[in-house]
């Protein structure tokens, strides 16, 4: 488990560090292709705890269509791409010692939970199963125990395709 | 100390759920709070996958693509809403959004 111990903390610090260029960035582009590599990151995450269809859905819809969609929004509301000076407002003191604060409450009730809890995964998981495989469980788990949320969420996506092409229609 | 322990990825979750408050807060243009929030959805999604491996349950991954799908709605939902704020005001500076102030 050490190489995933090296790989874990060499995708955290990126994460880590690609989060903080995304909220401080002075391009908004920049911070949109740093959002690409935390959501990458996070991806990567989901793997090392043996969720792979989450990380393959991670990329695709993520990746794959949520930054399509901001960086839409970005050209479609920008008048001028490029470095813009503005872009953090005159509060960023008060975000920092929330986000402080925040941290700090959160990391003491975390460690005084669970201080050396154990992930109990698999030794070996390049053999597996495909009868047992995560995705088949996922599978089986959305269209069996979860299935009237699954068809709740599909209303809910239509809803808020249909609401944004309301929305942002021209007449 | 050779093994993935589950505080690795919860106060990962943390740090990153703290970046995006920050920028919630600290951003300006209303596509950069979105992006924030967009942060603070994964490291939702980080928590509940490590809580799904820990319990053996695939009910964390289940969580986590509906957080997902529900994360891709609310973006486009979003985006359509800075879009119109865009075409009415000619910019999508949160600062200047203050016409409710009394």
């Amino acid at each position: 488990m050490v190489a995933q111990n090296i790989f874990f903390y060499l995708f955290a610090a990126l994460m880590v560090f690609s989060a903080v260029r995304v909220v401080t960035a002075k391009n908004i582009v920049h911070a949109a292709l740093y959002l690409v590599a935390v959501l990458a990151g996070a991806a990567a995450q989901y793997i090392l705890l043996a969720a792979e269809f989450v990380a393959a859905t991670q990329v695709l819809v993520y990746i794959g269509a949520v930054m399509v969609l901001f960086l839409f929004g970005i050209m479609l509301t920008r008048v001028q791409i490029g470095r813009d000076a503005d872009l953090t407002n005159r509060h960023w003191g008060a975000g920092i010692v929330t986000a402080l604060v925040l941290f700090g409450v959160m990391a003491y009730a975390l460690l005084d939970a669970f201080g050396w809890t154990r992930t109990p995964l698999p030794k070996d998981t390049r053999i597996m199963d495909v009868a047992g495989s995560n995705s088949a469980t996922v599978s089986d788990a959305i269209f069996g125990h979860y299935l009237l949320p699954f068809e709740a969420i599909s209303v809910l996506l239509l809803a808020a395709l249909v609401g944004a092409i309301v929305l942002a229609r021209k007449d | 100390m050779d093994d993935l322990l589950l505080n690795q990825f919860l106060l990962l979750g943390a740090i990153l759920f703290c970046i995006g408050v920050y920028g919630v807060i600290a951003r300006r243009n209303a596509v950069l709070v979105l992006m924030s929030i967009e942060l603070i959805l994964n490291s939702v999604n980080i928590n509940l996958i490590a809580f799904g491996a820990i319990h053996g349950s695939i009910s964390g991954a289940v969580f986590a693509l509906f957080v997902i799908a529900v994360a891709a709605a609310e973006v486009g939902v979003g985006l359509a809403i800075v879009l119109l704020i865009y075409r009415n005001r000619r910019n999508v500076d949160l600062d200047e959004l203050a016409q409710l102030k009394g």
